[in-house]
């Protein structure tokens, strides 16, 4: 008598936090699987690489700095992501947010005169209002003209980043830059204290720790909360109940890109002390954190831990690269890798698939 | 006639069950060879569904389908094209971004090898257009046509493929006045050339104007096959909405209270921009409920979201309690205590990932004690909750399960709790039992007429007409955005009620 193996799929009614925990859980260690492969194909053992980059992140003091260092820009995109998020909003623009924040910080730091001590305050003041502007032209353009925000917040981007090329290569370069493309450096009072002699912008860090535990309480707690969570869930029981979509959509982009541009005025801040090129600025931090954002399910408290996870990623690639001689981009890999399997895995979050033995 | 029973299609016991609802009951459809066969329903009534059975998108649990005398199995669209039937859905199935031969070949194998032939294809489309005068430029894109155009290469895609059998599904719905007569010489036409057509319809007049033979559906049955021209418009609309009253209600006599609404010359567009309501008048008083008969779009629905601030009138007034409220905003009814029970409870009654207990205050979030400042009180929103499930008996595990989980009355138990709660003043509920079964049906209207005791205002709109007569105090027709007449329940005739909702005015009211 034969056996055969057969499987049922069947819908699952919700999934349980600790259901959504072990597929996300499985869905990374799918893109470890396949990322192994890669560094089967460079000869290296996906074991040993694994094992370096995890030393090399999270095992030394200077790893352990360099990891936290990507984990405030990561934490502070991602958290506002999740809100955006929430509404329904899909924000690509977290990239062009952060890079138009910094933009406003070096402006502040550079040309606007403050006194010392005023000038931080006014850099993260002016750095969220420049990510929040940048988030809130696609937010009026969904709203009032049904533009789709995908498009309209990926191609905002490239403004930013051509945009910040014109600036250092024009009117914002630096006289004593020696004729690279950058800004002047900022005054000592525009530059953010950092932790012993690592690069970890303790203040940033902080506020973005902060961010993540107001934005959960937010979320959960609060009648713009409930706003936000109806009209991403569904917008017309939002239009019966009298919430406008306009006014939360604009909530949402404001603090979404807001904090993107929080990320930047860190950035350049704590760790570049000028403006300089898009690519050194930010490393891709705005896309990475959708992964951050999603991995975490819209979760503001979660970013803590997926941010964390991202940072540890990124370091790897230095690690690979200096330890192990191979292309930094294979983070990208990584990157692409665990978004596939994190979509991928969401078909199991609604249905369930047992496997039976028939005869 | 080559049969010896001259019939096309023959539909033998029909039996097509969805979670929760049997669309098609044990359905019988006999269709004869070259005529214009209309099937006649409200919505729900199972035309569509059976329809999609022939065509072969549905696999029926039970029946047969025969065709000219031969049982035929019908597993997909593809078959149905072989057999030769075509079908015309509600919502096009073109590719807007294609040009019309583009679409019109889609799908079939023209040409050789990886290359299409359009030169062939385009002589066989324009002899077709020339013989039926369905014009239509073949090389333009399907975007740039009207949709009256769009049906007209939906009609080509169909002769294209040499159907004999075309299933037409509410193909008016869309149309202009002026295209809907074209469609119907059109349709006669194809008629006189031998092809067989099924007609899906709500409206009479469509009926009478264009079909031979007409079958009347109602809740997945069928109620009768009549000659067109031996039965008429009130007859048709009677069998439609059912008379049997199945529920007898306990009801106490009407006690009038002050006047609470009075709609004045009310005028609104419908979402297509088109006038919906025209010059709509009636008063309603407290402890009343003044049900709203008529065929389905026929401007009930605009009347309610206009009464309930979710549609701009475009003329006339609204005054409730004497205050004018013409154009208020959702919110501002809403905090004049007007309740609303849309008619699409999941997707405009709930928001299905929050929790019941979410719900229940999705419109007196902001308001105390369920929000102090910009904080949720938890506390007292879960203590409603478990208030309005035990009052309302929401069957549920607990107070925080998903809307999305519960069965259609529970949804509709958490939307009336919301609504009701306040004590509102005036409701408006539309179709609160569509859907719903027996036992929820009847704790409904248990509900809706124990606020009717309490003294609020109700305009119960329904495509049941059952519902409409035992419910109502007074019964208000609508036909075409304008009001055919107002009637007191107790002496209302449904054979008049019938006539009124086919568009003739209440003896008595003035034209």
């Amino acid at each position: 008598m034969k056996m055969r193996v057969g499987f049922k799929v069947e819908r699952r009614p919700v999934a349980s936090g600790r259901v959504v925990f072990f597929v996300s859980l499985l869905a990374i260690f799918a893109a470890f699987v396949v990322a192994g492969i890669f560094f089967q194909i460079y000869g290296v053992s996906p074991i040993r690489a694994y094992q370096l980059i995890l030393r090399g992140s999270l095992g030394s003091r200077f790893g352990l700095a360099e990891t936290v260092r990507r984990v405030i820009p990561l934490l502070l995109c991602g958290v506002g992501l999740t809100i955006a998020f929430r509404a329904n909003f899909w924000n690509i623009g977290a990239e062009g947010q952060l890079l138009m924040g910094a933009v406003a910080a070096a402006g502040v730091a550079l040309f606007s005169g403050l006194p010392g001590p005023l000038l931080l305050p006014a850099m993260f003041i002016a750095g969220f209002m420049g990510g929040a502007a940048w988030g809130l032209i696609p937010a009026i353009l969904k709203v009032m003209l049904g533009l789709n925000d995908v498009i309209t917040t990926l191609m905002m981007n490239y403004i930013a980043i051509y945009f910040l090329e014109w600036l250092i290569h024009g009117p914002w370069k630096g006289p004593t830059a020696r004729g690279f493309a950058y800004t002047d450096t900022f005054q000592q009072a525009a530059r953010l204290p950092t932790f012993y002699n690592t690069r970890i912008h303790w203040p940033t860090l902080i506020l973005g720790l902060i961010l993540a535990v107001v934005m959960y309480v937010v979320v959960t707690r609060t009648r713009s909360g409930f706003e936000i969570r109806v009209v991403g869930d569904n917008p017309d029981a939002a239009r019966f109940a009298g919430i406008s979509q306009l006014k939360t959509t604009l909530l949402v982009m404001l603090i979404s890109g807001g904090f993107a541009g929080l990320a930047g005025v860190g950035e350049v801040a704590g760790i570049h002390l000028r403006l300089l090129g898009p690519n050194n600025i930010s490393m891709g931090y705005g896309y990475t954190a959708i992964i951050v954002a999603w991995l975490a399910r819209r979760n503001p408290l979660a970013v803590i831990v997926t941010a964390l996870l991202f940072g540890v990623i990124m370091t790897g690639g230095d690690v690979i690269k200096v330890s192990l001689g191979l292309p930094f981009q294979l983070i990208n890999v990584f990157n692409g890798l665990i978004l596939f399997f994190l979509i991928g895995s969401e078909i199991l979050l609604r249905y369930r698939i047992s496997f039976l033995l028939r005869r | 006639m080559d049969n010896s029973e001259g019939y096309a299609i023959e539909l033998r016991g029909i039996v097509k069950r969805f979670p929760g609802v049997i669309a098609n009951n044990g359905i019988d459809l006999k269709v004869r060879r070259g005529e214009i066969h209309c099937l006649l329903g409200e919505n729900g009534a199972g035309k569509t569904t059976l329809m999609r059975v022939l065509y072969g998108l549905y696999h029926p649990e039970e029946g047969e389908i025969i065709l000219n005398g031969q049982p035929v199995q019908m597993n997909s669209p593809r078959a149905a094209l072989n057999h030769h039937i075509g079908m015309i859905h509600q919502h096009f199935r073109l590719v807007s971004t294609l040009s019309v031969e583009e679409n019109i070949v889609l799908g079939l194998d023209e040409g050789t090898g990886p290359f299409m032939n359009f030169r062939k294809a385009r002589a066989k489309i324009s002899a077709i257009a020339n013989e039926y005068g369905l014009s239509v430029d073949p090389q333009t894109k399907i975007w740039q046509l009207t949709v009256g155009q769009q049906q007209r290469v939906e009609i080509l895609k169909a002769l294209y493929r040499e159907v004999d059998i075309l299933i037409m599904d509410e193909p008016t719905s869309v149309l202009t006045p002026q295209e809907v007569d074209q469609l119907f010489t059109t349709l006669r036409t194809l008629v006189d050339d031998g092809l067989t057509i099924i007609f899906i319809t709500h409206k009479l007049d469509e009926v009478m104007q264009v079909s031979n033979r007409v079958t009347v559906l109602r809740k997945g049955k069928v109620v009768s096959t009549l000659l067109t021209n031996e039965t008429d418009k009130p007859t048709l609309a009677r069998l439609m909405v059912g008379r049997e009253v199945v529920f007898r209600l306990e009801k106490s006599p009407k006690e009038l209270k002050e006047k609470l609404l009075d709609v004045n010359d009310l005028h609104a567009l419908n979402d297509r921009g088109l006038p919906a309501l025209r010059g709509v008048s009636f008063d309603l008083f407290g402890g009343e409920i003044l049900g709203v008969a008529g065929v389905s779009g026929n401007g009930q629905y605009e009347l309610a979201e206009v009464l309930t601030g979710l549609r701009k009138a475009t003329k006339g007034k609204v005054l409730l309690a004497k205050k004018e409220v013409t154009n208020c905003s959702a919110r501002e009814m809403n905090n004049l205590n007007v309740a609303h029970i849309p008619a699409e409870r999941i997707r405009m009654g709930i928001v299905p990932a929050m929790s019941i207990r979410e719900n229940l205050i999705l419109k007196k979030y902001r308001y105390s004690p369920f929000s102090h400042g910009e904080f949720l009180n938890y506390k007292e929103i879960e203590e409603n909750a478990r208030r309005a499930m035990s009052d309302y008996q929401i069957a549920a595990p607990s107070c925080e399960t998903p809307a999305k989980l519960l069965s259609g009355g529970n949804v509709q138990k958490v939307v009336l709790a919301r609504e009701l709660s306040e004590n509102p003043c005036l409701i408006v509920a539309v179709h609160p039992t569509y859907g719903l079964d027996i036992g929820a049906t009847e704790q409904v209207r248990q509900i809706l007429l124990a606020q009717r005791e309490r003294g609020a205002a109700t305009l119960l709109i329904s495509e049941d007409l059952e519902e409409i007569m035992t419910m109502s105090d007074r019964i208000l027709v609508l036909f075409n955005g304008e009001v055919m007449g107002i009637l007191e329940a107790e002496s209302a005739d449904i054979e008049e009620i019938g006539l009124m909702m086919a568009g003739t005015r209440h003896k008595g009211e003035k034209l």
